[in-house]
């Protein structure tokens, strides 16, 4: 098969890469190359003035025990939702193919949080598990259970581990299942003759032939709790109680925005995305090579 | 090492389609039985049922002495190979065959001995270390076969295995097929649709159509004496030719205005009963004209296959072929005259297909 498309000359080829071209360097290279610029400059509280001063906002950075912490719940948070979302989705996904009845009522009743906006799904947990108003933490209070996200640092970080995992299930989820019912159901049969019981089936058959989808998946669900899970933190706890939800992106919009350090929060942002590139790489250097078959 | 036993076996899925309308049979142990029909005639689905991937509707399976309808695949004694061979791809060629002793908690060394043994029958112990994604179709075939043999199961079920082969590699593991299965000496069930295939393999051939069995026997005879109208255009390549005609008196019918003996017919039709006739390409011979019992047939063009030739062209004004050596020389186009041993014309009842032969 014809793979490659020739063409003379290079004005048609330009044309047709020039709108995804356009859009990466508008949208992200020349932002991050701002970002870049503005890390290494000092910004006085009210803007008149601008210092070039190396690498002095890293330097504070790394030396201030806040970006540890936000770095500590950065991990907390993201292997968490990571772990969790994964591993229900999947419960899922696998209790879906097996349905024979309502299994298309049942997928499409799951892929709805999805369409849900990361702010609303964070109000709405929000007001369920309020200790004054929300349905769920009156339950648990009437168990004995005490519960206040607002003072109790740990609460808070469940809950919005809570929110950020509901959100991200039902995309894992599709995933998932297209990648269950991609494995040919003669493999299963066989499996099924060779003796394996349905849970050494689903360790030594299934679970290794979705490992390509699983890793695709953990691509995917840490660079969402890296980034994508700024509107459930902000609407949940706005990264409180006392910073005890502030993560590493929170924290760039919290001291850009709030701090008004701009030469900081730009550091910051650098770090991440350094951090988010270097781990993107590993990922790809040494999972996958273990996960293709 | 068992036999297998079908007792009006049924298969009927929710919403009353019927896909096996009450099959009996059974295969002496050691046999090799090839279940062969056109796609949709239910023979997937009776070697499925044989294996336990599918629940049996009504009736009766047993291997051995063992009723196993309710038994699960695992425990049923069997192993299959399948059409697309269903290794799995993640696995070594070793740990593809290794993986059903190992779920049945077979000692080590023993899994070792079996697996080599098995590579060594196969001749694929260069290929241990591989995966199936770096092997050849035919070495994929070799692995799924091993990963039946190791296993050493009462009962060996081929769901079409060379369908996904070319002609050239289809004809050597045919071959390899039989030689394996005679000496393990393990009873067999064969799914095919390839009449070539059914009728080299088997030593009892089950011809399947509608759900139903159209005929079962030795490949030879149900080539030879075929129940019905279908298997005889089934098996045999190139088909047999089928004409209308007529009951001329006992024994003898009428082929418009050409009379023909067919010894192989019940006697107390009346005459000018309808009937269809049935004549083998191969069978057909040349004749001088006017010879007693000669066809006038009407050659339109020659196919030469290298071996043998086939002339196709009309008689009595339907679309007739008939098979010539390569030295029989016939114009490009013309009127010849043929004739048949009258022990090779079959005869059929023309409403219902089935054999009008003698009791």
């Amino acid at each position: 098969m014809q793979k490659n498309a020739f063409f003379n000359g290079l004005t048609i080829p330009l044309m047709l890469l020039l709108p995804q071209l356009a859009i990466t360097v508008v949208f992200f290279y020349w932002p991050a190359s701002q970002a870049v610029w503005q890390s290494f400059l000092l910004e006085d509280a009210f803007g008149t003035s601008t210092e070039f001063v190396w690498f002095e906002n890293y330097q504070l950075l790394f030396s201030d025990p806040g970006y540890l912490k936000a770095f500590i719940n950065t991990l907390i948070f993201s292997s968490f939702v990571c772990m969790l979302s994964l591993s229900i989705a999947l419960l899922f996904a696998v209790m879906a193919d097996r349905a024979i009845r309502g299994a298309e009522i049942f997928k499409t009743l799951l892929i709805w949080p999805y369409a849900v906006a990361p702010a609303v799904a964070g109000v709405l947990w929000l007001f369920m598990f309020d200790p004054s108003l929300g349905m769920l933490a009156r339950g648990l209070s009437s168990m004995g259970i005490a519960w206040n996200p607002r003072l109790n640092g740990n609460d808070a970080m469940l809950l919005v581990i809570l929110a950020a995992t509901w959100k991200q299930i039902s995309y894992n989820f599709l995933f998932f299942l297209a990648g269950l019912q991609s494995i040919p159901k003669s493999v299963i049969e066989a499996a099924v003759i060779d003796g394996a019981r349905p849970m050494r089936r689903f360790w030594t058959i299934v679970f290794p032939l979705l490992s390509p989808t699983t890793f695709f998946l953990l691509v995917v669900n840490i660079v969402y709790v890296f980034f994508d899970t700024f509107g459930i933190i902000d609407t949940i706890t706005g990264g409180g109680p006392s910073g005890a939800t502030e993560t590493l992106v929170y924290k760039v919009f919290s001291d850009g925005k709030g701090g008004s350090n701009l030469g900081g929060s730009a550091a910051q942002s650098v770090v991440l995305l350094v951090m988010v590139i270097a781990m993107t790489a590993v990922q790809f250097k040494f999972i996958e090579r273990r996960v293709s078959y | 090492m068992a036999q297998v036993t079908l007792t009006n076996v049924k298969k009927v899925y929710a919403g009353g389609v019927e896909a096996v309308k009450g099959v009996s049979f059974d295969i002496p142990d050691g046999g090799f039985c090839v279940l062969v029909g056109p796609s949709g005639c239910g023979k997937s689905t009776l070697l499925r049922m044989v294996a336990g991937l599918e629940t049996i509707s009504a009736g009766e399976v047993s291997i051995g002495e063992r009723v196993v309808n309710e038994i699960g695949p695992a425990d049923r004694d069997i192993a299959m190979v399948f059409q697309n061979y269903a290794l799995y791809p993640h696995m070594s060629v070793y740990d593809n065959m290794a993986y059903g002793l190992r779920n049945r908690g077979t000692p080590k060394d023993e899994i070792d001995r079996r697996v080599k043994e098995a590579a060594r029958i196969l001749a694929i112990e260069g290929l241990l270390e591989r995966r199936p994604k770096q092997l050849s179709g035919g070495q994929r075939q070799r692995v799924a076969m091993g990963r039946a043999i190791v296993r050493k199961p009462q009962v060996f079920l081929f769901d079409e295995p060379l369908s996904k082969l070319d002609a050239k590699l289809r004809v050597q593991m045919r071959v390899e097929i039989k030689k394996l299965q005679r000496a393990l000496g393990v009873t067999a069930i064969y799914v095919t649709h390839d009449q070539v295939e059914a009728m080299t393999l088997s030593d009892k051939l089950v011809v399947m159509n509608g759900g139903q069995v159209e005929q079962i026997g030795l490949p030879a005879d149900v080539y030879k004496k075929p129940a019905s109208k279908f298997v005889a255009t089934f098996i045999g390549s190139p088909p047999m030719n089928i004409l209308p005609g007529t009951i001329d008196g006992p024994g003898i019918v009428a082929l418009g205005d050409a009379i023909l003996e067919a010894r192989d017919l019940r006697q107390d039709l009346p005459a000018q009963t309808a009937v269809e006739v049935g004549l083998r390409p191969e069978d057909v011979e040349i004749a001088s004209e006017g010879e007693a019992g000669s066809l006038p047939f009407d050659v339109e063009f020659i196919e030469e296959l290298g071996a043998t030739q086939l002339f196709h062209g009309q008689l009595a004004g339907l679309p007739f072929v008939m098979q010539a050596a390569t030295d029989v020389v016939a114009a490009q186009a013309g009127r010849i005259w043929i004739t048949v041993d009258p022990d090779r014309v079959h005869v059929f009842d023309s409403m219902t297909g089935v054999r009008l032969g003698r009791v």
